[in-house]
């Protein structure tokens, strides 16, 4: 299954040495890390995705509470909660070619951050599913991808709501990773 | 002047020191009176500072004894051992003795030098990159390139060591901070209060459970482990086995965490445990796991182990429960006081029935004993460390190395008390006893320490002879000496078709070996001369070096092989020369 570990660690050199080599050891390929500063000084949050076991997830917590500089570990695998990637994507388009991706980046409710005369580039923020979308399509277009910078998984678990708000919500979201032109519009609502 | 300097550490007012004083200084706070090391470059500052404190250093002849020493003299006296030495090769030679402590969790505390931090990660000479070739094997480990921030560094270090489950800790000090100064207040650099696993807990309801499943237990067996000596649960351990009649199986580390001659007490489980031991937990309907995580070497095949029973797994780790064998009951926490909220709830209970079932396993085990061979002209290690117990009462610590004596020792030397025998179980490191012992001889200099060790893993460190020499410490050294690296020899023998393949071993003649150490020594051939060569090193006033040339091709029954599930064991026929069936 797939896991999502969310942890606080201390801001010190070598830190991510000793959570990423965790998994090493237990020969875990790690999807995506993303490591930046958190809500209180001096700690960092962590987010990494792996696929383990339930069993492996258990004692990949249990192993990494054991860590010095951790502070704080949460397996989020399949609680309720908010996840966003960012991607930026440079595309080979010429003046003649934009339009094409002009419309996708349009339905896909991305951005043209860069405009070059060879390439453009596009800023998406969305579920893991939805960037993949747009990469898919843009693949099978015209225009070449030359260069991919995904961010990997951000994530949050939900604020407290009503079992009935959450229930509609998760709906939404499930909903929105499939459907992505409905996914901006359910982020709004929120 | 020591005294004046241990007194300055701990009651003067914050003083400026060095950052080699307030190695020492911090040291001397925490309580250290005997180091194991070796000095080098990058940690000369440090032992130009030694002489102004109140520690006596050893000087080992290889880093990995150093390491080795610190872990022994844990051993022996629960206390924090500590290593030193320099940087780049000498840092890289503590590895297996941090591993061995690590798998085993053993605290210790080592100590590094490293280059300037101005050149470090430039290659510069003898420089390594020790806390991240250690990370894997260390509970925990510093960079510290200012002086204002040792004492702290080794103050948490110890706290890590010692902490729920214990294990080592390394210190990389640059050279600068070693030389640089600042202000060393003891008190100030004590560590934050150690943070509980938030994964540890012990629940009303898992408490309820564990004490009804005990209740109702046919068939239980209490799994002792290394944990209850870390803990100091014999005695809760001992009145839950008494209280509820619950037979005690043993693992190799857990030997002496409930003593030997107790009615209630197996022997030791697993690949060479007694047949007996491995019927009762595969028949079991309850077991009640100590501190002990089922490691492969007493597990047999996971998928058939004590297919009957529930399991309740007392242990601090979190990281342990459920990673080998799933079970029932989970208490995660400090076994002493997870049994303390236990006991209360515990009635006394009619175990007999059971335990005459468990006798019935023994059947004809006593007729296959090769102790209870009658002497046909072979000394076979097995005579000669059960005659090491006769002799010493069982009083004396044994350190081993590893291999079939190791396992002998398990099973012919029966120890009474925890801290007794000291043995490398989780890694098996070959080459541990003799240096161990030298740390469990600092640690407990009043006690008789014997040596067990065989011919292989003797030659591995035998330089630590000059150590002991060069210490005049008395320690008695038994070489179990077969020409062969016995243990592998047998697996040859089982499972590879008997080619023995680079296990046939040349040794030089011991008894000299140790004569030019200044060390006196005895050769051993048949068990008649045993008992008279046994006492004739214990009262000589040094060290004794016993050369036991025994069967060459003898072999550790019962012997439970890989794959195999735990009650399908190899045994020793029954009523005959060993040597004779092969």
């Amino acid at each position: 299954m797939l896991h999502t570990f969310v942890a606080y660690v201390e801001d010190l050199p070598g830190v991510l040495t000793r959570v990423a080599s965790l998994f090493r050891r237990l020969n875990i390929n790690i999807h995506s890390l993303t490591v930046g500063h958190s809500e209180q000084a001096g700690l960092s949050r962590m987010t990494v995705v792996c696929e383990a076991s339930a069993e492996a997830g258990h004692r990949i917590q249990a192993s990494l509470y054991k860590l010095e500089n951790v502070v704080e570990v949460d397996d989020i695998a399949q609680a309720p909660s908010v996840t966003r990637e960012l991607a930026l994507i440079k595309v080979a388009a010429t003046p003649r070619s934009r339009s094409q991706v002009f419309e996708l980046v349009e339905v896909f409710r991305a951005r043209i951050v860069d405009l070059a005369p060879e390439s453009l580039t596009i800023e998406m923020t969305g579920v893991e599913s939805k960037i993949e979308g747009l990469i898919q399509v843009l693949n099978e277009g015209e225009g070449r991808i030359l260069e991919i910078c995904r961010s990997g998984k951000l994530t949050m678990r939900r604020g407290h709501h009503t079992s009935g708000v959450l229930k509609a919500m998760s709906v939404s979201a499930d909903e929105s990773a499939e459907v992505p032109a409905e996914d901006g519009a359910a982020v709004e609502q929120e | 002047m020591g005294t004046d300097a241990n007194t300055q550490a701990l009651n003067h007012p914050p003083a400026r020191l060095t950052g080699a004083e307030i190695v020492w200084a911090t040291l001397v706070g925490e309580g250290v009176t005997d180091v194991f090391g070796y000095p080098g470059g990058a940690i000369l500052p440090v032992y130009d500072a030694l002489r102004k404190f109140p520690i006596h250093h050893t000087l080992v002849r290889h880093e990995q004894g150093a390491a080795h020493m610190a872990d022994g003299y844990s051993r022996a006296s629960g206390k924090v051992g500590v290593a030193i030495a320099t940087s780049g090769p000498g840092a890289t030679n503590l590895v297996t003795g941090i591993a061995t402590a690590m798998l085993d969790s053993i605290p210790i505390v080592c100590i590094t030098g490293n280059v300037s931090s101005k050149v470090l990660g430039s290659d510069a000479f003898q420089e390594v990159d020790i806390t991240g070739i250690t990370l894997p094997v260390t509970k925990h480990n510093f960079l510290i390139s200012r002086a204002e921030d040792i004492a702290p560094a080794i103050r948490y270090a110890f706290q890590i060591a010692k902490s729920a489950r214990p294990g080592p800790v390394l210190v990389d000090i640059t050279k600068d901070a070693q030389q640089a100064t600042a202000i060393f207040d003891f008190e100030a650099a004590k560590p934050r209060p150690h943070r509980i696993h938030p994964m540890r807990k012990v629940e009303e309801s898992g408490l309820a459970q564990a004490a009804e499943l005990i209740k109702n237990a046919k068939r239980p067996v209490i799994l002792a482990g290394h944990g209850i000596i870390e803990s100091g649960a014999m005695e809760q351990v001992r009145t839950l086995a008494e209280r509820a009649q619950i037979p005690v199986a043993l693992t190799l580390l857990g030997l002496g965490a409930f003593p030997a001659s107790h009615p209630l007490n197996l022997g030791m489980m697993g690949m060479h445990g007694e047949s007996w031991v491995n019927h009762a937990i595969q028949d079991a309907d309850l077991l009640i796991a100590c501190g002990m995580r089922f490691d492969d070497r007493v597990t047999g095949a996971v998928a058939t182990y004590a297919p009957k029973a529930k399991k309740i797994h007392i242990e601090v780790d979190p990281a342990e429960v459920n990673k080998i064998i799933k079970v029932d009951v989970p208490l995660i926490g400090d076994l002493r006081e997870v049994l303390e909220a236990l006991l209360p709830r515990i009635s006394s209970r009619d175990g007999g029935a059971w335990l005459k079932t468990i006798d019935g396993f023994k059947g004809d085990s006593a007729v296959r004993d090769i102790k209870n061979l009658p002497d046909l002209g072979h000394l076979y290690a097995a005579h000669v460390i059960h005659d090491i117990w006769r002799i010493t009462g069982g009083n004396a610590i044994v350190v081993t190395d590893v291999g079939q004596h190791q396992m002998w020792e398990a099973q012919y030397y029966h120890h009474e008390q925890p801290r007794m025998l000291i043995t490398s179980g989780g890694l098996g490191t070959m080459g541990f006893s003799l240096p161990a012992a030298i740390g469990a001889k600092f640690a407990c200099p009043d006690k008789e320490v014997w040596v067990i060790v065989g011919d292989g893993g003797f030659q591995m460190t035998a330089g630590e002879l000059a150590t002991i020499a060069q210490e005049g410490i008395k320690i008695n050294i038994a070489v179990i000496n077969n020409g062969y690296l016995g243990m592998v020899r047998q697996w040859q023998e089982f499972f590879y078709e008997r080619n023995y393949e680079s296990t046939p071993m040349v040794s030089p003649d011991f008894v000299k070996l140790a004569d030019a150490h200044g060390i006196a020594g005895l050769t051993v051939r048949t068990r008649g001369e045993v008992e008279e060569a046994v006492n004739t090193a214990r009262s000589a006033p040094g060290a004794f070096l016993l050369n036991f040339k025994v069967e060459k091709e003898d072999t550790v029954y019962p012997m439970v092989s890989t794959g195999s599930a735990l009650h399908e064991m190899i045994r020793r026929p029954g009523g005959k020369d060993p040597l004779e069936e092969s």
